[in-house]
Formats: C-alpha cells, structure tokens, sequence
C-alpha cells in the first residue's frame, strides 16, 4: 500500500487518477481506518487530503460559507459564528462519534462513506447546501443531495475528490434544526433521523426543505414533508400532515438498529420535532 | 494452630476503611500489564480462522496452500489435537469448542488456526486454508430449538433427568426439578393466580479486554501461559490435561485483567495457542478481535421463562411454579438448573416447584455471566410478583417483606436459610428517601429483589515478613473488583499493622498451590479467610522468635497491636518487640518470617439484594432513560467499602445494559449480525444516573469477620425493576428483554390501538 500526502487538490486528484488498484481518500480516517482494519478493503493507494491548504478551512464568501473536505467536526462546534448561522448543520456534524472521533471526523467524509445512516447529511441538504468537486479536467458545484446514489455509493467519477462544502448564506427569518434517535445517548448510529431548514414570513413558514435518514437506501430529501409545513404557523395539523408526509415518504429496512414498523412512526415524531426547533430559531412563536 | 472459620465479632481497626488500591497507578498510567501487553523473543502471531455457518459438516480442510505461505510456521486443525480426555464428555466439549471436529456448531466456531512471523503472513494464510462445509439446518431459537423437527444439534445427547431414559437425542440436554410442598393443593387456595411468560435476549459480559494470551512450549514439553484469566490454576489444569502436558511443567501466569464477569472462567483458544507454539516451536501470541469475542465467547444464556403465583387476599402466597428454559449454546451445561434453583429462592413459600430445562442452539458456548442464571429467573418472579400485589391491591413492597424468607426458612432449592439479608433490605427500601420521591410527567417507579449463592472453594495464601518488617501477601485468586486492596487490610488487621506495610501480589502457579477460580464472588470471601490463617501462622512464629529474642517460654508471648508483648509478673516489665524489631533480626533467630494456609472456604453465605429504580419513558419512541437507581444488598461485613459499592453498582450497570439495549441479533442465516459495541449496544457513561448504594451489615456466620461475597447478586434484580418501573410509567407490562425502544413502542401502540 503505498500513502501519498500532497499539498494541492491537483495533485491529490492526479494520484488517484494515475492509480490503477483501489485509491482512497482519507480525511480523518475515521470510517477508512476502521474498514481497513475489519478487513473490508485493502487499499492500493491512500491519499492523505489534511495537508491541502485549500481544504483546511471555514471562509465566508459572497455565496456563503465554504467549509474545507479536511476541517474536522469538533472545529465547526467551535466556530461561533457557523454554529450561529448553521445550527442544524452543527448539531448534526457533532453528533458524530465520540469526542476523540469528532477531533478527526469531516462532515465530506461522512458524506462520501455515503451511509443512509450518514447524520450530517440531512442536515446539509435541509440547508440546500452544494459541493465543489474537481476532477482531472474540470471542477464543478453540485447540490448535496446529487452526491449519494446508494448504500457506499456515490456519484463521484474515477479520481474525482470534493474540496469543500458551501453552505448558501442564510435569509433572515430561518432557522434549521437536525435531529435523530438513537437508543443511547451518544456513539451510537442513527436509527432514524431528520433534518429541517425553513424561513418564515410575518410568522408563517415561507419556504422549506425537509430531509430524512436511516429510513431508505440514501438519505431523502422530501417536498411533500416541507409543503405540508409551508403556508402555516406550524399548527398542530400542519405537523401532523408533515408527520405523515415524512412516514409516507420512508422506505425503510428491517435491521439489527430498528423495524420498519418504528422507523416509520418515529420518523414522524422527529420531523415534528425538529420543525419546531426550527421554527422557534427563525424566530416563530 | 485450628482453623476457626466461625464468626467472632472481632473489633476492627482497618477493616472497613477506604485505603487506595494498589494497583490503582498503573492502571491509571496505563501500566498496567494485560493480556496482549507481553511479549516473547521470536514469538509468532496466531490467528484463528472461523466457520462462517451456524451449523455445517466439515467434509475437508485443505491447510497446504497456507503450509507453503512464507512466514507460516505452524498451520493447525483438530487433527493436531487428539483426543486426550478419556471419556470425560465435558472435556473433550472444551476441546471440542476450542477447535471443531468434523463439525461447526455455530457462527464463529474455530476450524483452524495459524501461526506466522506477523500478523499479515498470518492473515494471508488464513485464506489459504480451504474448508469444505456442508452446511447444515440450524436452530438459534430457544423455543424453536425443542419444537418437533428442530435440528437436533448434539446426537448424543439424550434429555437427562427424565423417566424412562428417552430413546432419542434431544435439544433438551437435561431436565431439572427443585421445590417442595403441593403446589396444586396451594394453587386451590388462592384468592388470587398470575400466570405469565417472558423472554429474555442472549448478552454477552462485554469485558472491554479481549481474551489474550502468550503461550511457549519447549522442546522437552514444558510450557509457560501468560494469560487473561479469572482462575490460572483452572485454565492450567485444563490446559496440560487436554494437551497430555504435566501439571507442574506448564507455568501460567495471569496477567492483570480488564473485566472478566465470568467470562474468563473458561478458556477459549489457549488450548491452540499452546499446541500452535508446540507444532511451530516457538512462542505464539494469540489475541482475539472484538468480533471473535462476541461470535465465539462468553454469552449468557437467551431464555424463555413461564411463572405462576396464587396468592391469599391477605398477601400470602399459597403456590408458586416457574418452568424456565435456558439455551445453553451447542454444550450442554447447568445453566437452567441454575435458574430453576435461584428462582424463588428469595421467598418463604409453603409450596414451590420450579423446573429447569436445558438446550442446545446453534449459539456459541454459553459461559457463566455475573450471577449465571439468576437474572432471568428473577425478571419472570420479580415481574410477577408485582402483577400479584397489583392483584390484590398490596404495595408491592409489603407484599414481598410479608413473603420474604428468612432465618429458618426452608429455600426452595433445598437447604435451611441460616441468617439472612432479604428482610433486612426489603425494609431499608420501604425507608429508603427513593422511595418517598416524586416522580414526573412520564415517570415510573420499580423495584425487585435478587438472590445469589456464593462459592467458597479451594484457597492457599503465603505471607511473608520481610527484613524491613513490611509484608508481602501471596494469593492465587486473580484480582478482578480491588481484591488485593482488600486482602491487604485483612492481613494488616490480623498482624496489626498499617495498610501501608502490607503488599498483595498474585502468584503464578509454580509459586503457590491450586487455588479455584476468582468465580462465585468468592475472591475477599475466600482468600481472605486464608489470609487471616496465614497471619495468625506467622504471628505463631513471631512470637517463638519474640521469646528467642527475650529468652523466655514462648507461652509468655502474646501478640497485641502488632507487637509482641511478653506476660506476667516475671517478664511483664520487657519492653514490646514491634514486628519491624523481629524481622530485623530474623537472619539470627531461624531465618525468613512465615505463614501459609490452605483451606476449603465452605458455608460462603447466600446473598440478597433489592433494587430501587425510576425510568422516564418517551411515550412517542419509546426510549427510556433511567434516571434513578439505588442498590441495597448484605454484604455480611464490608472489607474495603469502595470495592463492595464498586461491585453494586457494576452489577446495576450491567443490568441497565441488558434490561434495556443489549442483545445478540441473528439473522435468518444463524450469523451474529452485530458482533461490535457499535450494534451491540452497551450503555456509555452519559447513558447511566449514579447508581446509589446501600450497605447492609448481616454478618455470615462461617466467617471469621463475617464476610459474604458481593460480586454478584446486584445484576440479579436490575431486569426486573427496570421492568416494573417502565411498566408503572407507561401502564402497559413488558415481558421481552431487552425492552428495546422498538419493543416499547410496539407495545404502547398495540395497548392504546392505535
């Protein structure tokens, strides 16, 4: 095995091009390493991104925030300003693992293991947020939710890495929240999950996205969960309909973590859940 | 000197105090040395490589593949193995286990194993290795394993303990039956009868240690083990035997333990990491990955339990039965007796009947866990016995003092109670604040009661006085809850000397005589009784060396606060001889100070506890969060309180885990499906309220200070009061374990029907 740390995304991208065995990206490590030890994969090639300057860190922009592939979970629950801004996102990212975890873990990484379990992801794509992928021949800017096509599957092509996350900038009146179940309180995986974004006008819920996990293939994004909500005040019937929309919308399994049965009824007590949160940041009653 | 093992109010002056444990430092620095923390010149690596199926015939191994690998030095199949055990079915089950012969019985079962210069030689060779299954119908269900055309797992087993001799095998390795009275005349009297079922998950004792060990065999057929163990002696005994080694040529060292829970009384794979480092002639260290530890070692038994109690309005019971099935892995053991004997042991009942049932899975072996047995029991009686009090409008903990056995009581296992702690915490609950608290919005209080033997067994202790006149205790009981602390203020008491001058080590076993396993909490009980014969031998000989010094009759020597004293009008004016002042001179008056004792520690006294617990339940996901806990257990008399409450609150803790998370998954394939802590769903520290403790004093009259063990009996009660209290949260009761938030939420909306 040979590991590689270069200090460009081009060259990362050029060592995972030129490889012709398995190549892997390592962020933090934190789900690579594990596999690797539980010997479900045995890499050729590892490439090590937490040297690339470009991916180390949090930066406001015109667009918004563009958060690095190699910044680690435990610095986005220290930046004050994201975890104002972004609060469900960072709830999300730092539900990861246990403290020593969140020291190395990356929310690109936890996108890219592309687990349907994955608890950053409905969290970012509730906050409409995109990533920037170079490649060999171009760089391009995607919305999350294109990312991950099935269980360990995403739609990155051959030597294609993800430099960073964008987060858009967030209107005034909205707010997010993230939520999921888990039988303990912390280290421990999602058995179901969801993540709210909305904006509020004079009170009543303008615009939202509404986003599920561990209860299908790949975390869902879901319309009718986020029309059921907008046009009200969050009345009790708007949350029922936004429960039932997320049950609706679930498909999930039967496994060693829950019953089809349970997640499809507890999916829709945390949508309820998580919306209020949501609703009280942007300012609701 | 007699070995008095009554019980004699002795006066203390160090027993009961708080002192640091000795081993405390390297435990915190990790220092300390565990089982994977030692290393040999040229040792090998060892790997075992396991059956992928529940139930399979082995046709062929082919090892040549992985013979020819570079760096592979020992390639080894049951073949390398041969029968040794002379009949004796139990070790050649051991063996068996520790290696398949011409079958897998389980998920996990070892079917060869390697030894190669490093672990990625040895993992490449284990691919090597071709095994050619024919894979088998299996059975992993407890009830499923006796119904008619169940795979019968073992064929020569043929249910014991019923009449006639049945002519065919059976799943069902033995029935047992324990009670007395007419329980049907009982039952006619009753005002009121609960009859209910209940199962429990299989869980594993979730040391966070893996099995480890070094293993080096000689040329000339000697051998060393260092090894994570509960009992040394044990593991070498079974060791040199399976493998036609001498006792004394095999040397076994336990090396510090990282929790054992009775998981470590049996040994797993160092029977093949000794005949690995025979066939490649060089030392082979073997450590398991978490994965083999939950696949192929150590669970308790998953149960299936029917209980039935009648009661008078007035709170006495009149009958009670419980039939309890236990599945044992793919070995028959004792574990439903076991069971059957706990189940209502803590009640004084006119009639009683309780019958255990014994059966084989396709499940790895089950090993003792924590109390093996009780915990089950107790969640089908402690659940019931609340249904019954809700019956007939008692307090459930009034109606449990009113039944409670106590001294004289006949136990429905057998012998006669002498004094007992049951009574005792049923009334310090019903005073406990806990019980007087107030609960909130989706609040719920319970409480259950639990019971445990203890063992005694075969103890030696060596105490030597050194020049300095500090003292060094040699035990053979591997130290697993603060033993050596303990031990250590015990000799300080008897010798009077501070805790300080006074160091407890574990010997190996060339150094010491065969000592039983740390097991049946009995480690403080037992050695601890050799130690205070051991002292009392040494002060024998300080006192001849007292009177040497003096040159007076040794009669005129007594021994007081550490120090010898000489008596009467002719010498009583000699100034005292500290044991500092003896040892000094020692080289002069006959050499090294000491005193060794051997005993059978009989008569361990049985133990009671009884739990208070509050949950808060989320009617929407059913999560339950425990928020308050109180242990109240006899603990005969407290020797070193910190590790009595250590052991309170373990027992709870590990109670909590399997009351509510924990439990083995199998597929439809009979795989393990969450063989790791990720899925495997122990509880972390945040999971967890304080757990509160209670000690009571109820000395055990075959004990010189009174001691009983308490390692055990608090994992007894935790299922049940967990039970009860999520039942008196949310108004439906729980009769599956682990009450899941998935199991909770089914239940909530079948009750409400919605």
């Amino acid at each position: 095995m040979r590991f590689e740390s270069p200090t460009t995304t081009r060259e990362a991208v050029a060592l995972l091009t030129r490889e012709r065995g398995d190549a892997y990206v390592l962020a933090g490590g934190t789900d690579l390493l594990v596999r690797m030890k539980l010997d479900l994969i045995e890499p050729d090639l590892v490439v090590d991104i937490k040297g690339i300057a470009a991916m180390q860190s949090i930066r406001t922009t015109a667009s918004g925030t563009r958060i690095g592939a190699a910044v680690s979970c435990a610095e986005l629950g220290e930046n004050k300003k994201l975890k104002k801004t972004w609060p469900g996102v960072v709830e999300a990212a730092n539900l990861i693992g246990s403290d020593q975890i969140q020291g190395r873990c990356t929310m690109v990484g936890n996108l890219c293991n592309a687990s349907p379990a994955a608890d950053s992801v409905p969290a970012l794509m509730a906050a409409a947020a995109k990533v920037v992928i170079v490649g060999k021949k171009k760089r391009r800017t995607v919305a999350i939710e294109k990312i991950i096509t099935g269980p360990g599957e995403t739609s990155l092509a051959r030597g294609e890495v993800i430099e960073a996350i964008i987060l858009p900038r967030r209107p005034p009146k909205s707010g997010d929240a993230y939520l999921r179940f888990i039988p303990r309180t912390e280290m421990d995986i999602a058995v179901v999950s969801a993540g709210i974004s909305l904006k509020l006008e004079r009170g009543v819920i303008k615009s939202a996205r509404v986003a599920l996990g561990a209860v299908a293939a790949t975390p869902l994004l879901v319309p009718a969960a986020a029309r059921a909500i907008v046009g009200s005040k969050l009345d009790d019937a708007a949350l029922e309909k936004l429960a039932a929309a997320c049950s609706n919308a679930c498909k999930p399994i039967d496994d060693k973590r829950g019953t089809i049965e349970y997640r499809t009824r507890v999916v829709g007590v945390l949508a309820r859940r998580a919306a209020k949160i949501a609703y009280q940041r942007a300012g609701g009653a | 000197m007699p070995q008095d093992t009554s019980y004699t109010h002795q006066k203390f002056n160090v027993i009961g105090t708080r002192p640091k444990r000795p081993d405390g430092i390297d435990k915190v620095t990790g220092r300390a040395k565990f089982g994977a923390d030692t290393s040999a010149p040229g040792q090998l690596v060892g790997l075992i490589l396991r059956s992928p199926h529940a139930h399979a015939t082995i046709r062929k191994i082919d090892t040549s593949k992985a013979e020819r690998l570079k760096g592979v030095k020992a390639v080894l199949t049951s073949a390398d193995l041969p029968d040794l055990t002379d009949g004796d079915r139990a070790m050649l089950d051991i063996l068996e286990n520790c290696m398949a012969r011409g079958r897998a019985l389980y998920d996990g079962h070892a079917v060869a194993a390697v030894a190669a210069i490093d672990a990625q030689t040895a993992k490449k060779a284990l691919k090597l290795i071709k095994v050619d299954y024919k894979v088998l119908p299996h059975v992993t269900d407890v009830d499923e394993a006796i119904k008619p055309g169940a795979p019968i797992i073992q064929d020569w087993v043929f249910t014991a303990g019923v009449e006639p001799k049945p002519k065919r095998p059976s799943n069902i390795s033995q029935r047992t039956e324990f009670g007395h009275g007419d329980v049907e005349a009982g039952f006619a009297e009753a005002d009121v009868i609960v009859e209910r079922s209940y199962k429990t998950e299989q869980t594993h004792q979730g040391y966070i240690e893996p099995h480890a060990c070094l293993a080096s065999v000689r040329p000339d057929g000697s051998g060393e083990l260092w090894v994570t163990t509960q009992g040394h002696f044990t593991f070498r005994n079974i060791c040199s035997s399976l493998l036609g080694m001498d006792v004394a040529k095999l040397k076994v060292t336990a090396s510090e333990i990282g929790g054992g829970f009775g998981g470590k009384t049996h040994v797993w794979m160092e029977p093949v990491a000794l005949a690995l480092s025979r066939k490649a002639n060089r030392p082979v260290k073997l450590v398991m990955s978490r994965d083999e530890v939950f696949r192929a070692t150590g669970p308790t038994c998953s149960t299936s339990v029917d209980v039935k109690i009648g009661a008078k309005k007035d709170g006495t019971i009149t009958a009670a039965t419980a039939e309890l099935r236990y599945q044992n892995g793919a070995f028959p053991n004792i574990w439903g007796m076991l069971g059957a004997m706990t189940s209502f042991a803590c009640y004084d009942l006119k009639n009683v009947k309780s019958i255990g049932y014994d059966i084989l899975c396709n499940r790895p072996k089950v090993a003792a866990y924590r109390a093996p047995s009780a915990p089950m029991a107790a969640f089908g009686v402690e659940s019931t016995m609340d249904l019954v009090a809700a019956e007939i409008g008692m307090d459930p903990v009034d109606f449990r003092i009113k039944n409670a056995a106590k001294e004289g009581t006949l136990a429905s296992y057998g012998p006669t109670y002498g004094p007992i702690g049951i009574g005792p915490t049923l009334e310090a609950v019903k005073n406990h604040p806990h019980m007087r608290a107030r609960l909130g919005k989706n609040q719920g209080r319970g409480m259950a009661c639990g019971f445990w033997f203890n063992f005694g067994g075969q103890t030696c202790t060596d105490l030597n006085i050194g020049i300095d006149g500090t003292v060094t205790l040699t035990v053979g009981t591997v130290d697993v809850g603060g033993s050596r602390a303990s031990l250590s203020l015990i000799a300080a008491e008897e010798l009077g000397i501070p805790y300080d001058q006074v160091i407890t080590n574990i010997a190996d076993t060339a150094s010491l005589g065969f000592n039983d396993m740390t097991e049946g909490s009995r480690g403080t009980f037992s050695s601890g009784m050799a130690a205070i014969f051991a002292a009392r031998n040494a002060i024998e000989v300080l006192r001849k060396r007292a009177a040497q010094m003096w040159e007076i009759p040794v009669e005129a020597v007594v021994w007081e606060k550490g120090e010898a004293k000489a008596m009467g009008k002719k010498h009583g004016n000699l100034p005292q001889l500290s044991l500092k002042e003896i040892a000094a001179k020692a080289p002069n008056t006959g050499g090294p100070i000491a005193g060794h004792s051997e005993v059978v520690a009989d008569n361990a006294g049985v133990s009671f506890a009884s739990h208070i617990c509050d949950v808060e339940v989320d009617p929407e996901t059913g999560a339950t969060k425990v928020i308050r806990y109180t242990v109240i257990q006899d603990a005969g008399k407290a020797i070193h309180p910190d590790y009595v409450e250590g052991q309170f609150q373990g027992g709870a803790v590990q109670g909590i885990g399997w009351a509510l998370n924990e439990e083995y998954i199998y597929g439809e394939d009979g795989r393990l499906q969450n063989a790791g802590f990720l899925d495997y769903r122990m509880p972390v520290c945040s999971d967890i309220p304080f757990i509160d403790t209670q000690i009571l004093e109820i000395p055990n009259p075959n004990h010189p200070y009174g001691v009983r063990g308490v390692g055990e009996t608090s994992i007894v009660p935790p299922l049940a009061a967990i039970g009860n209290a999520v039942s008196n949260a949310v108004g439906v009761r729980l009769s599956h374990v682990p009450m899941s938030p998935p199991r909770i939420l089914k239940a909530l909306v079948e009750a409400s029907g919605s």
